[in-house]
C-alpha cells in the first residue's frame, strides 16, 4: 500500500473556479482508477491559486492478476468455427486447452492477465486527466501555441508532482514533465522545494509559505478577521463569500485591518459595503451599536515587513478613491428627485419590441393601482400604489446604481426618503424587486405587494406577448423567477387573485376595466368572469365569438364595445399561456415540498374545463384532496372512481351533455346562450328526464342515487365557501354507495333503458368528483 | 546613467524600456494616431496574427474623451499614458519578468501586497479576446496581463502575452502622489499638471462641448469609405488606420452624447466591421509568406 500526491501547479487560477476545479479533479481521478482497477480509498484534494492537488491514500502497488476462461467449440468442430473463435479470443490454436464437458471434449481459451504497477497505470492516467480537464474557460500558451491542437489548461501550466509512496510516477503532458520538485510562495520563497512523499507535502509547502490546504486558509482569514476587528474595538460583518474569494487569492492569507475617514459614512451603508467588497474585496466593520463602521479589512498574500503599514496605506487610497466616487455619486443624484430622474427612462430600451423602461413604467403604474382597486390587494393606497410604481425604476438612471446594478431599488428607496416621499412609498420603491428567487423575503407592506406584483405580471405577460418564453436552460429574461414572485406574494399574502384574470388585464391595451365592463353592461358582462374563471381559456375564446354581436347590437356604443373585446381576446391569448407558466412553476414549487404532482394536477382542473387560476385557493384543494387521498375513503373512492371513468370510457358514453358536445360546438355556455340552440337542449334534457324514470331501480341503484342527490349540492356548496375539507368530505359520502352499487348492480343490462340509465348514473358520479377534483389524474 | 524611478516620470519610463530592451524587445515609439488603447497600436493588433517571433516595447498615449474632467478629478484623463509589452510567443517565464520589472521601478513585492486577480479580456470591436488578470498592488490595478487568444476573429497561433502598465496610476503609487497633476515628470520639480492641466481643461471642453458634430458624422462616415476603399487596393495596414480613426471618431460623438443608445450598437458594429475586415485582409495577405516559412503554421 501507497499513497499517492498529485500537484498540477499553474499560474494564478480564478478564486471562483478552484472549488470545481478540485470536484473535477477528483472526478477525473477516480474514473481513472476505476477504469484500471484500483482500488482507491480516502481522497484529499486541496487547491491554492497556483496549484491543485490530490492524495489519494493506501493504493495497492499493483493490481491483481486476473485468469479468464472462454469456452470455445468442440474439438471437432468446423475448422472455421475454431478459426473465428480464436481470433475473438485472441489466442493461437496452439494455446487452446482441450476439457471435458458433458461428455465432449471442448476448447477451451485460457487467458493470463497479468497484474500490473500502480505506478504504470498512474503515468498513463494523469496526462487523461489533464487532457479531459474540463475549465469553465481555458487558453493556449507559448510557443506549442503555433498549432491549436496545444493543450488547453486555466492558465499556463507549468509542473507537475507525482509521487507514488516515494517514487517519481514519471510522465509527460505536452513537454510538462513530472517530478517531485515545486514552488514556494511567490514572494516568501527562492528556489525550489524538493518533496518526499505524499505525507510530507503539506509540511514542506507550508515551510515554502503556502498553506496548501484551502480549508485552513478559510479558517485563517475568518478567524484573523474577527480578530484584527475585535482588537480595535469593531464586530467584523460576516461574509462567507468573501472568505471563501480571499483563500482563493492567497497562499499565505494576512487579513489586516485600516480605516478610511469618517466623512464617508454619509452615503448610505451598502454603498460602502458593496463598494469593499465587490471592488477590492474587503470585509467591513460594525461598532457596537451595530452601525457600519469606518474600518476595512484586507486580506494580504504577503506577511510584510513592517507588519503591514505599506499594505494597508495602499488599499486605504484605493477605497477611498471609490468612496469619493460613491460620495459623489450620491450627491449628484440627489440633486434632482426620483420624478425627475424617472424622465430618464424614456432613453432606455427595456426590450426593442416593447418599447422603453419609461413604457414599461406606465404599465405597471396601471396594473399595481388596478391591484388595489379591484381588491386583489388590501389595505392599499391605490394613490400610493400609483406614485411607488412611477418611481420604482427611476433610479436604474442615477449615476450609483449605474456604477453599482446590485443596488437597484436600495437606492431609489434611500433617494425616495431623503425628497420627504411617503414611507410606504420608500418601502415599496426599495423592495419591489423581492422577491427575487427561492428563500428570499417576501414583501407583505401592501403598496409594496402591489408594485412588486405589477412589475412581475407585467414582464411575464410582456415577453409572453412576444413570444419570448424560457425553453429548456435558457431563461434570459427571468421569467421563471417573475412566475415564481408572483406565487410566492399571492401565497404569503393570500391574496384573491385570479392568475388569468390579471394577466389578461394586464395585457389589455385599454384601460376598462374588468369589473368598469361588467357594471356597464347588462348581466351577459359578468359572463366574462365566469367564463374565464369555470370554464378556461378556449372556452372563453368561444364564448366571445358568440357574444360579442349581440352584445354589440345591445350597446349604444357599439364601437366601444367592439374595441374592448377584440382587445379583451387579443389579451386572453397571451393570458391563457401566462397562466399554465405560472401553473407550471407552481406545480415545481409543490413538488419540492413533497406533494406529488398528480394532486397538484387533479386540483387544478375542475369541471369539464375549468382551471384554477388563484394559487391560494389551489393551495388549498391540493391540501384538502392529500388529506382526503391518506384516508381509506379516499382511496376507495379513487377505485370507485377509476372503475366507472372506465366503464364511460369502454361503452364510449357520453349521456345527454355528450350528444350536445358532438354538435361540433366545443362550448356548451355558448350554446346556452345561442336562441337557436335553445330547443335543441331543452329536447335532450326531456329525453333524458323521460328514460329516468321507465323502470323500478334496484335499490343499490336507488341508494346511489340518493347519496348523489345528496352529496352533489353539499358539495356545491362546500366550494362556494371555499370549504375543500368539507367538498371532501361531501364526496366521501359516495364511497359505500358506488362500492355497493357495483357489486350489486349489472351496469351492461339487458334492457337499454337500464343500461342507459345506469350509464348516466355513473356519468352523474364522475361529473360529481370531477367538480371537487379530477380524479382521472390521480395515479394509483 | 542613474535612473530615478521613483522620483520621476520619465525615469520611471525610461528604466521600463531599459528592462525591456535587455530582456529582447524593440523599443518602438508610439503611434502618430489618436486611438483608445494600445491595443490598437499595429505592433499589438496586426503583429498578434502570425506565426512570427515578435517582442516589442513601447509607450501609447491614449485618448479617452469620455473620461475627461476638465483637469479637476485627481486621477481621470481624457490623455494618459499606458506601456505596452507585447511577447510572442508569450515566454515561460512571463510573469517572473513581469514581477521583475517592478522591482525594477521600485515596487518590492516584500513591501506591497502584489496579486494576480483574474480579469479576462474582450474587444468586440477588434474581434480580440484572452484570459489573464488585472495584477493589484495594494488593492490598486496597476496592470492589465493577457493572453491573447484570438484577434480579428482568428487563432493567435502562436498565443501573445501583453502587459498592459497604467503609467499614471502607477508612477502615482510609486511617487505617493495623491493627484495626478502632483506627479513629478522629471524627477526636478516639474509637474504633470504643468506638461497636461491645460490639456486637459481644453479638450475636455472640446471633447464635451465644442466639437462640431455634423463635421465628426461626416469624419466617421468619411474614414469608413476610405477604409473600404484601402481594403479594395489590397492595402489592410492602410485599412486598419481608418478604421482606428473610425473608432477614436465614434469615441467622441460618444462624449458629445449625440448618439442614442439605440445608434450606439450600431455604430460600434460598423466600426468592429472595419476592424475585422483589415485584420482579415492583412491575415490574407500575409498568409502564404507566414505558411511557407512556417510550415508547422496554418491560417
Amino acid at each position: 500500500m501507497s499513497d499517492f500526491l498529485l500537484e498540477l501547479r499553474s499560474e494564478e487560477i480564478p478564486a471562483r473556479m478552484q472549488a470545481g476545479a478540485r470536484a473535477e479533479l477528483e472526478k477525473l481521478f477516480r474514473r481513472e482508477m476505476d477504469a484500471a482497477g484500483v482500488e482507491c480509498g480516502e481522497i484529499t484534494v486541496w487547491s491554492t491559486p497556483r496549484r491543485l492537488a490530490l492524495i489519494a491514500r493506501g493504493l495497492p502497488v499493483a493490481t491483481e492478476a486476473v485468469s479468464e476462461e472462454l469456452k470455445g467449440p468442440p474439438v471437432g468442430a468446423p475448422y472455421q468455427a475454431l478459426d473465428g473463435f480464436c481470433r475473438k479470443a485472441g489466442v493461437e490454436k496452439g494455446d487452446l486447452e482441450t476439457r471435458d464437458v458433458k461428455g465432449r471434449a471442448t476448447y477451451f481459451a485460457v487467458k493470463n492477465i497479468p497484474g500490473r504497477a500502480t505506478k504504470d497505470l498512474l503515468a498513463e492516467a494523469i496526462p487523461a486527466i489533464i487532457r479531459d480537464f474540463s475549465w469553465p474557460k481555458s487558453m493556449r500558451w507559448g510557443a506549442a501555441s503555433i498549432s491549436t491542437e496545444s493543450l488547453r489548461w486555466v492558465r499556463p501550466l507549468s509542473g507537475i508532482v507525482a509521487l507514488l509512496g516515494d517514487d517519481v510516477v514519471e510522465c509527460e503532458v505536452h513537454g510538462v514533465t513530472s517530478g517531485s520538485v515545486t514552488l514556494g510562495h511567490r514572494f516568501h520563497h527562492s528556489g525550489d522545494i524538493t518533496i518526499g512523499n505524499a505525507d510530507d507535502y503539506a509540511m514542506k509547502l507550508r515551510a515554502g509559505h503556502v498553506i496548501v490546504d484551502h480549508e485552513e486558509r478559510q479558517d485563517l482569514i475568518r478567524g484573523g478577521a474577527a480578530k484584527v476587528a475585535s482588537e480595535a474595538g469593531l464586530k467584523l460583518v460576516e461574509d462567507e463569500g468573501l472568505v471563501i474569494e480571499n483563500a482563493g487569492l492567497t497562499e499565505w492569507p494576512v487579513p489586516l485591518l485600516g480605516r478610511f475617514e469618517e466623512d464617508f459614512l454619509e452615503v448610505p451603508p451598502e454603498t460602502i459595503q458593496l463598494t469593499a467588497r465587490v471592488n477590492q474585496k474587503y470585509f467591513v466593520c460594525e461598532d457596537e451599536a451595530g452601525e457600519l463602521a469606518n474600518a476595512f479589512i484586507c486580506t494580504a498574500n504577503i506577511e510584510a515587513e513592517d507588519g503591514g503599514a505599506r499594505v494597508v496605506d495602499g488599499n486605504r487610497k484605493v477605497l477611498a478613491a471609490r468612496l469619493s466616487d460613491a460620495r459623489f455619486f450620491w450627491d449628484v443624484d440627489r440633486k434632482k428627485t426620483l420624478a425627475e430622474h424617472a424622465k430618464g427612462l424614456e432613453r432606455i430600451t427595456f426590450h426593442e419590441k416593447l418599447g422603453t423602461v419609461a413604457d414599461k413604467v406606465n404599465r405597471v403604474v396601471k396594473l399595481a393601482r388596478w391591484l388595489v382597486e379591484e381588491g386583489v390587494i388590501k389595505g392599499a393606497d391605490p394613490d400610493m400604489a400609483e406614485q411607488a410604481a412611477r418611481l420604482a425604476k427611476a433610479d436604474l438612471v442615477t449615476e450609483m446604481v449605474g456604477e453599482f446594478p446590485e443596488l437597484q431599488g436600495l437606492m431609489g428607496g434611500y433617494y425616495a426618503r431623503a425628497e420627504g416621499l411617503p414611507d410606504a412609498v420608500a418601502d415599496a420603491i426599495r423592495d419591489h424587486y423581492k422577491p427575487v428567487g427561492q428563500g428570499d423575503e417576501v414583501p407583505t407592506a401592501p403598496v409594496t405587494v402591489a408594485v412588486s406584483l405589477a412589475d412581475k405580471l407585467d414582464t411575464l405577460t410582456s415577453f409572453f406577448g412576444i413570444d419570448e418564453r424560457p425553453t429548456g436552460s435558457k431563461d434570459p429574461f427571468a421569467l421563471r423567477r417573475a412566475a415564481i414572485g408572483i406565487i410566492q406574494l399571492a401565497l404569503e399574502n393570500l391574496l384573491p387573485l385570479d392568475i388569468l384574470l390579471s394577466a389578461t388585464k394586464s395585457h389589455m391595451d385599454r384601460d376598462f376595466a374588468v369589473k368598469e365592463l361588467r357594471a356597464s353592461q347588462d348581466n351577459k358582462g359578468r359572463l366574462i368572469e365566469q367564463v374565464i374563471d369555470e370554464l378556461g381559456h378556449e372556452a372563453a375564446m368561444g364564448l366571445l365569438k358568440g357574444w360579442a354581436p349581440s352584445l354589440r347590437n345591445a350597446n349604444p356604443k357599439k364601437e366601444i364595445a367592439d374595441a374592448v373585446f377584440r382587445d379583451l381576446e387579443r389579451a386572453l391569448l397571451v393570458a391563457a399561456p401566462v397562466r399554465d407558466f405560472v401553473l407550471e412553476r407552481f406545480e415545481v414549487l409543490q413538488r419540492g415540498e413533497g406533494i406529488p404532482v398528480d394532486l397538484v394536477r387533479a386540483s387544478k382542473s375542475i369541471g369539464e374545463h375549468g382551471i384554477e387560476a388563484n394559487v391560494v385557493r389551489l393551495r388549498a384543494r391540493v391540501k384538502a384532496l392529500q388529506s382526503f387521498m391518506d384516508t381509506e375513503d379516499g382511496a376507495n373512492l379513487l377505485a370507485g372512481y377509476k372503475r366507472a371513468a372506465n366503464i364511460l370510457k369502454k361503452e364510449d358514453w357520453h349521456g345527454a351533455e355528450g350528444e350536445i358536445a358532438r354538435t361540433g360546438e366545443e362550448d356548451p355556455l355558448a350554446l346556452v346562450d345561442d336562441p337557436d340552440m335553445k330547443a335543441v337542449i331543452d329536447a335532450k334534457m326531456n329525453e333524458r328526464h323521460a328514460k329516468e324514470l321507465s323502470y323500478e331501480p334496484e335499490p343499490a341503484e336507488k341508494a346511489l342515487m340518493d347519496a348523489l342527490a345528496k352529496s352533489e349540492p353539499a358539495a356545491a356548496r362546500a366550494l362556494e365557501a371555499e370549504d375543500f375539507s368539507g367538498a371532501m368530505a361531501a364526496l366521501a359520502s359516495l364511497r359505500a354507495p358506488i362500492d355497493r352499487f357495483f357489486d350489486e348492480v349489472t351496469v351492461n343490462a339487458d334492457e337499454e333503458n337500464k343500461r342507459a340509465h345506469r350509464l348516466d348514473l355513473l356519468a352523474a358520479f364522475r361529473a360529481a368528483v370531477h367538480k371537487v377534483a379530477d380524479f382521472s389524474r390521480i395515479e394509483g | 546613467m542613474d535612473r530615478n524611478p521613483q522620483k520621476s516620470f520619465q525615469d520611471m519610463i525610461l528604466a521600463l524600456h531599459d528592462f525591456w530592451s535587455a530582456h529582447g524587445c524593440l523599443i518602438l515609439q508610439p503611434y502618430d494616431m489618436r486611438m483608445g488603447a494600445g491595443t490598437f497600436h499595429t505592433a499589438t493588433t496586426l503583429r498578434a496574427l502570425g506565426p512570427e517571433p515578435w517582442n516589442a516595447a513601447f509607450v501609447q498615449p491614449c485618448r479617452r474623451p469620455t473620461d475627461g474632467r476638465y483637469g479637476e478629478n485627481p486621477n481621470r484623463l481624457q490623455h494618459y499614458y499606458q506601456y505596452q509589452v507585447i511577447l510572442k510567443p508569450s515566454p515561460p517565464d512571463i510573469q517572473d519578468l513581469y514581477l521583475e520589472s517592478l522591482r525594477v521601478i521600485g515596487i518590492d513585492p516584500l513591501k506591497h501586497d502584489i496579486r494576480f486577480v483574474e480579469d479576462d479580456w474582450e474587444s468586440p470591436t477588434l474581434g480580440a479576446w484572452g484570459l489573464g488578470w488585472e495584477v493589484w498592488c495594494d488593492g490598486m490595478e496597476v496592470t492589465q496581463f493577457t493572453y491573447f487568444q484570438q484577434m480579428g476573429g482568428f487563432d493567435c497561433k502562436p498565443v501573445a502575452g501583453e502587459l498592459t502598465y497604467g503609467l499614471e496610476r502607477l508612477a502615482m503609487y510609486i511617487q505617493g502622489v495623491d493627484n495626478v497633476y502632483d506627479l513629478d515628470f522629471n524627477g526636478k520639480g516639474v509637474t504633470y499638471g504643468d506638461v497636461f492641466l491645460e490639456n486637459e481643461k481644453q479638450m475636455s471642453k472640446w471633447n464635451f462641448e465644442v466639437a462640431e458634430t455634423d463635421a465628426l458624422f461626416d469624419l466617421f462616415n468619411k474614414a469608413e469609405a476610405e477604409c473600404k476603399n484601402a481594403l479594395s487596393a489590397n492595402v489592410p495596414i492602410a485599412a486598419y488606420e481608418q478604421a482606428v480613426e473610425a473608432s477614436h471618431i465614434f469615441n467622441l460623438l460618444q462624449a458629445r452624447g449625440v448618439i442614442s443608445v439605440q445608434e450606439r450598437a450600431s455604430y460600434m458594429g460598423r466600426v468592429r466591421d472595419l476592424a475585422r475586415g483589415s485584420c482579415e485582409a492583412h491575415m490574407e495577405k500575409e498568409a502564404p509568406v507566414w505558411a511557407e516559412k512556417y510550415p508547422e503554421w496554418s491560417k
